[in-house]
């Protein structure tokens, strides 16, 4: 259960007035609000434990280091690890993706494919692209259908011995579809295809189990789920973070150097380079406590019933379509009115103190896909309530009005 | 009349308005009266970026005069780049240069001057001067 009053409390920036109204926030698929504890962890860092980590004697140092690994340990925990080195801290997904993406430059040669979901974000398909240009590899794309849901049948006779690394969202970002993410795991692996899923929308609803999934790289953002901006994390498992080169050279990441060669350190120092975001790292755990305390059945329950309840009211408006009917939905609800451009929409509803997110998403071929220039995408957190979906809709009835 | 008392124009109208909302709808029954582009000039060389809605704009040197045309698919853009079109159009490209915007932010739309605002208020502004510079450079 949800106390979604004692909940409100932990955020105090929903106690905002935006243009006069207060604040209902329904952008939490662009980033999500943050809780008392995960700011009290920022301030009690720099208050008390700053240093740099892993190479001073010091106490400091030594303290910071001990908070930034047991938060790896968190991370490991919660997303199910076989060990705690298969977790790399990033400055979140695209920097993950970007990561694997590149390592993949030494392993991929002309011809290889690699494929992609029509549903992807951008930081999921551009740094793809990239490798493409750069090894030769083709890459493929999973079609989807009116609903937002991706076509298997076409994803299966897509793969083949050719097929080197399937990349998908666990939860679209533009239309809150989830997919199926087991089933294209399962079949990649029967080619001997690595599997790389996008959780930057999923983390912030369910609870990932990536060894039950056995997927090989899983990546996500914290600022998405209740966390500082600026951190997050790759998955891999051992056997491919050991395959991989690199990303970035620098201090953490080496054994020895000399003129002559430099080895490379263990996982996962190898791969975190410079000086981390520590500080993020560190709030990047207290948010993953926070939101187990609150308890991901709960929270998935209740973005559940605010989506239901959303869709419900939205449908009712005359002209209103959602984009994404799937019956497999994360709580987000993209939309648009007849004969009015969605940044319109977001204008107004912004004056009434609401903020949702409009345009393309970083998602441009979805919007290509249904011919339209974007939408206006309201995201629910299990921190917002019924009241505020109703403003939303009331907001949004106000905004036809004007516009038509 | 000049820039400047169009401006002045505006400003007074938009005073009579006590709260946003009367300011948005003015803005956009505005909108209805700009100059519409010929389709012809609805070109991707004639859309003004960092605008979250297209934003097309054109000049034309009439006589000593910078007139233009616009038009946008969202209507509150559309009713922005009327604004400026009203006070730019049929000026000299000299005065266009030097004319200042403070008006925009008299009217209650201040908010749109973020530069980081994604409906490209001061992309439209530059884009207006860009042709005026572009034109007197002609016309020196």
């Amino acid at each position: 259960m949800i106390e979604i009053h004692k909940i409100r409390e932990d955020f105090p920036i929903l106690k905002r007035k935006v243009n006069g109204y207060p604040l209902v926030y329904l952008d939490n698929a662009a980033t999500s609000q943050t809780p008392q504890p995960v700011i009290d962890c920022i301030v009690d860092y720099y208050s008390n434990y700053n240093a740099n980590i892993h190479r001073g004697v010091h106490t400091l140092s030594q303290e910071a280091t001990d908070l930034y690994e047991q938060a790896r340990m968190k991370i490991q925990e919660h997303f199910n690890a076989k060990k705690a080195h298969e977790i790399i801290f990033t400055s979140g997904t695209t920097h993950s993706i970007n990561l694997v993406a590149n390592g993949f430059s030494t392993l991929l040669n002309e011809g290889d494919e690699l494929i992609v979901s029509a549903l992807e974000h951008h930081s999921n398909i551009v740094p793809w692209q990239m490798l493409c240009e750069r090894t030769g590899a083709i890459l493929k794309v999973i079609p989807m259908n009116e609903e937002g849901e991706l076509n298997l049948e076409a994803y299966a006779k897509l793969l083949s011995e050719k097929t080197k690394l399937v990349f998908c969202n666990h939860i679209s970002n533009a239309l809150g579809v989830i997919n199926p993410i087991e089933e294209i795991i399962a079949k990649a692996h029967e080619v001997g295809a690595a599997v790389l899923i996008d959780g930057a929308q999923a983390c912030p609803h369910i609870k990932p189990d990536v060894q039950a999934l056995d997927v090989d790289f899983y990546v996500a953002s914290a600022h998405k789920m209740c966390g500082p901006t600026g951190v997050g994390m790759l998955y891999g498992k051992e056997e491919w973070l050991t395959k991989l080169p690199p990303y970035q050279g620098g201090g953490e990441m080496i054994a020895e150097v000399t003129f002559e060669k430099t080895t490379y350190a263990d996982l996962p120092h190898k791969f975190e380079a410079g000086t981390p975001n520590i500080c993020g790292g560190i709030a990047f755990g207290a948010a993953i406590d926070y939101m187990n305390s609150i308890g991901f059945d709960n929270i998935l329950a209740y973005e559940n019933e605010l989506l239901a309840y959303g869709t419900d009211k939205l449908s009712q408006i005359l002209g209103l379509k959602i984009y994404g009917n799937s019956d497999k939905k994360a709580s987000v609800i993209s939309f648009n009115i007849e004969g009015i451009h969605p940044y319109d929409i977001g204008t107004i509803v912004d004056k009434l103190g609401i903020a949702v997110r409009t345009g393309h998403h970083c998602a441009q071929p979805i919007m290509d896909f249904f011919k339209i220039p974007g939408t206006v995408r309201a995201s629910f957190a299990f921190y917002n309530t019924k009241e505020e979906v109703d403003a939303l809709v009331e907001a949004v009835k106000k905004a036809k009005m004007m516009l038509s | 009349m000049t820039i400047q008392e169009i401006q002045n124009d505006i400003v007074d109208e938009f005073s009579m308005f006590d709260d946003w909302m009367q300011r948005y709808e003015y803005m956009i029954e505005l909108g209805k009266s700009l100059p519409l582009i010929d389709d012809t000039y609805k070109t991707d060389d004639n859309i003004i970026k960092g605008c979250q809605s297209k934003v097309w704009v054109h000049a034309e040197l009439v006589d000593d005069k910078l007139v233009f045309t616009a038009d946008s698919d969202a209507i509150i853009t559309k009713g922005i780049i009327a604004i400026l079109v009203r006070a730019f159009s049929n000026q000299r490209p000299k005065d266009i240069m030097e004319a200042n915007t403070d008006f925009i932010d008299e009217i209650g739309l201040k908010e749109h001057l973020s530069p980081t605002r994604a409906n490209g208020l001061v992309s439209m502004i530059k884009q207006l001067k860009m042709y005026a510079i572009a034109y007197q450079t002609q016309l020196n």
